[in-house]
């Protein structure tokens, strides 16, 4: 009875991304068969994707974009982290809260003001614009769950620095950011995953092919006329950039879970 | 004296560090949501720079349009039923995993696999599996004796293309609902159970008397963080079934209208409607878990 349960439960997890790579390696000719294992291997899809747009670029960009994001992210985040964590000071807890309410802005409702904005710093179909703007729902969840992660550091660490005379900076540069490594990376990967799914404002602050995310350039392959998509390229595409998400999650698993439900379920 | 001094240098440190992110949120966050506010009373469109002030035009329009009333109700019934199954199998699936079992490593894994598939891919990947003529979906059903012929998932029928949109957004993120409730099982001291074991308690009445009790805090905080996803969704419904008013959320239509018909001010009148309702339901929440987490704690100590 459990092990029906195992099963039933892991093939509707797995299935729809068996069948996406199934359907990747059918030629035309049988691509509108159903059939339940692949009957040969044809690569064409793969290598059509490349050449018919600029799939290279589009990976490219999203790379540029998501690790921009993290890295921006860490920075401003650990340091803003610091603050909330380990310094009292009026008004603390209302600026969390602030910092939480904007991680439960709707996009669409900032959707015209960004848009203006973006194009006003001549960000507008670059990379720029986006990394910019996936600071909205990046950005408060950092701050969130770095802040958790370090208010469970004891207090005896700074206290031994700060009786030196170590200033703020060395203090946590030098005893707090070595300690936070599996914390760091679990927020990173956590920020690295949403820019690079994100969809709305991709599609919103780019224009042309060549300016586009993945997720984008995917949600826009179109065949020759609306009524038949190219499913066989379509489901390369997911395939090629799914392929390294999954391998990453699955190695990360335990830190990605903890950085899930931190807070969540603690105070 | 010196102790004060470093207090206050540590304060104005602390200030400063966080000075970035407030002005980066200022400018990310703060500005735009006024900034769209504003636009919405006015005439502003996507090709004409020059913006009146039209009053409450734009809002008059949005609520008088039934369009706007439809996805509403669309949005409604898609984050009742999707966040409704997603609580129900993601308490199944984690009751399941905090058993010991062989393969619960690998079940933990799969259930991993499409909470990291971007919203997008998953969206391309089932619209092709609810292909009406080659789509798998239709061929499995059509062999279990299930339908007689092909159904048409994504159009015509507004209920079986509300039930597609439905079922990858279960798929989806179940596994979130799953994680979420399982760490909050797993906070659960064993002794806890050992004592209704002592008392002879059946399974049942364990889950029913302590589990669901002890896990409500953490239940009611998925649900919630769920909901406001499910509010505001926008990717899945855009790709699967495009400019389909059976299926158009808030989202669709304030965007839509925004950019496809490039009508920036009545764009943005939707897109502030979106914003209060959101808000609304985050105010009732925080009063309500407040209740909540006092009737939370009273249980623990009838225990």
């Amino acid at each position: 009875m459990l092990w029906l349960f195992v099963i039933v439960v892991s093939a509707f997890s797995l299935f729809p991304f068996y069948w996406a790579i199934v359907s990747s390696l059918k030629d035309p000719s049988t691509m509108f068969q159903v059939e339940y294992w692949p009957s040969a291997l044809e690569w064409s899809n793969y290598s059509s994707i490349f050449k018919e747009q600029p799939f290279g670029k589009n990976i490219w960009n999203s790379i540029l974009v998501a690790t921009s994001t993290v890295l921006l992210c860490l920075f401003v985040g650990v340091l803003a982290a610091y603050s909330l964590a380990r310094v009292e000071f009026r008004g603390r807890g209302l600026l969390l809260a602030l910092i939480l309410a904007v991680s439960m802005f709707p996009q669409v409702a900032v959707l015209s003001g960004m848009f203006e904005l973006v194009k006003s710093m001549g960000l507008y179909n670059s990379w720029g614009g986006l990394t910019l703007s996936y600071m909205i729902f990046t950005l408060p969840f950092t701050i969130w769950l770095l802040t958790t992660f370090m208010r469970q550091l004891p207090r005896e660490l700074e206290q031994a620095a700060i009786v030196d005379g170590a200033s703020s900076w060395t203090v946590l540069y030098r005893v707090f950011l070595p300690l936070m490594g599996p914390s760091l990376v679990t927020t990173g990967l956590l920020s690295f995953i949403a820019a690079w799914n994100e969809f709305l404002f991709a599609l919103t602050f780019t224009l042309t092919a060549d300016a586009r995310t993945v997720p984008v350039a995917i949600g826009l392959i179109s065949g020759a006329s609306s009524f038949e998509s190219p499913w066989g390229r379509i489901m390369a595409a997911s395939v090629i950039v799914t392929v390294p998400l999954v391998v990453l999650v699955l190695i990360f698993q335990k830190s990605i879970v903890s950085g899930l439900t931190a807070g969540a379920v603690k105070e | 004296m010196t102790k004060d001094h470093a207090l206050t240098e540590r304060h104005r440190t602390a200030y400063l560090f966080l000075l970035p992110s407030l002005i980066l949120l200022t400018l990310v966050a703060a500005w735009p949501l006024l900034r769209t506010i504003w636009l919405a009373f006015t005439d502003a469109t996507l090709s004409n720079p020059d913006i009146n002030w039209v009053g409450l035009e734009n809002f008059k329009g949005v609520l008088s349009d039934p369009d706007w009333w439809h996805s509403v109700r669309n949005t409604l019934t898609f984050t009742f039923i999707s966040v409704g199954l997603e609580t129900l199998l993601g308490l199944g699936i984690a009751l399941l995993l905090h058993r010991e079992f062989f393969g619960r490593g690998i079940l933990r894994a799969a259930v991993m696999v499409p909470w990291a598939i971007p919203t997008v891919v998953s969206a391309k990947m089932w619209s092709w599996m609810f292909n009406d003529n080659y789509g798998v979906i239709n061929n499995i059903l059509q062999k279990l004796g299930v339908i007689d012929g092909p159904l048409a998932w994504m159009a015509d029928n507004p209920a079986l293309s509300m039930a597609a949109v439905v079922i990858v957004d279960v798929w989806k993120t179940t596994p979130f609902m799953t994680l979420l409730i399982l760490a909050g099982i797993q906070s659960i001291p064993l002794q806890v159970y050992q004592s209704a074991a002592v008392d002879g308690a059946s399974g049942f009445r364990t889950f029913w008397k302590i589990t669901l009790p002890l896990i409500k805090p953490a239940l009611v905080v998925a649900v919630v963080f769920r909901c406001l996803d499910a509010l505001r969704i926008f990717d899945l419904i855009f790709i699967m079934t495009n400019n389909s008013n059976d299926t158009a959320t808030m989202s669709v239509y304030a965007r839509n209208n925004m950019i496809a018909f490039g009508d920036l001010g009545y764009g943005s009148a939707a897109s502030t409607l979106v914003f209060a309702f959101i808000a609304i339901f985050t105010v009732i929440y925080v009063q309500f878990s407040r209740l909540n987490l006092v009737g939370g704690s009273s249980e623990k100590v009838s225990l």
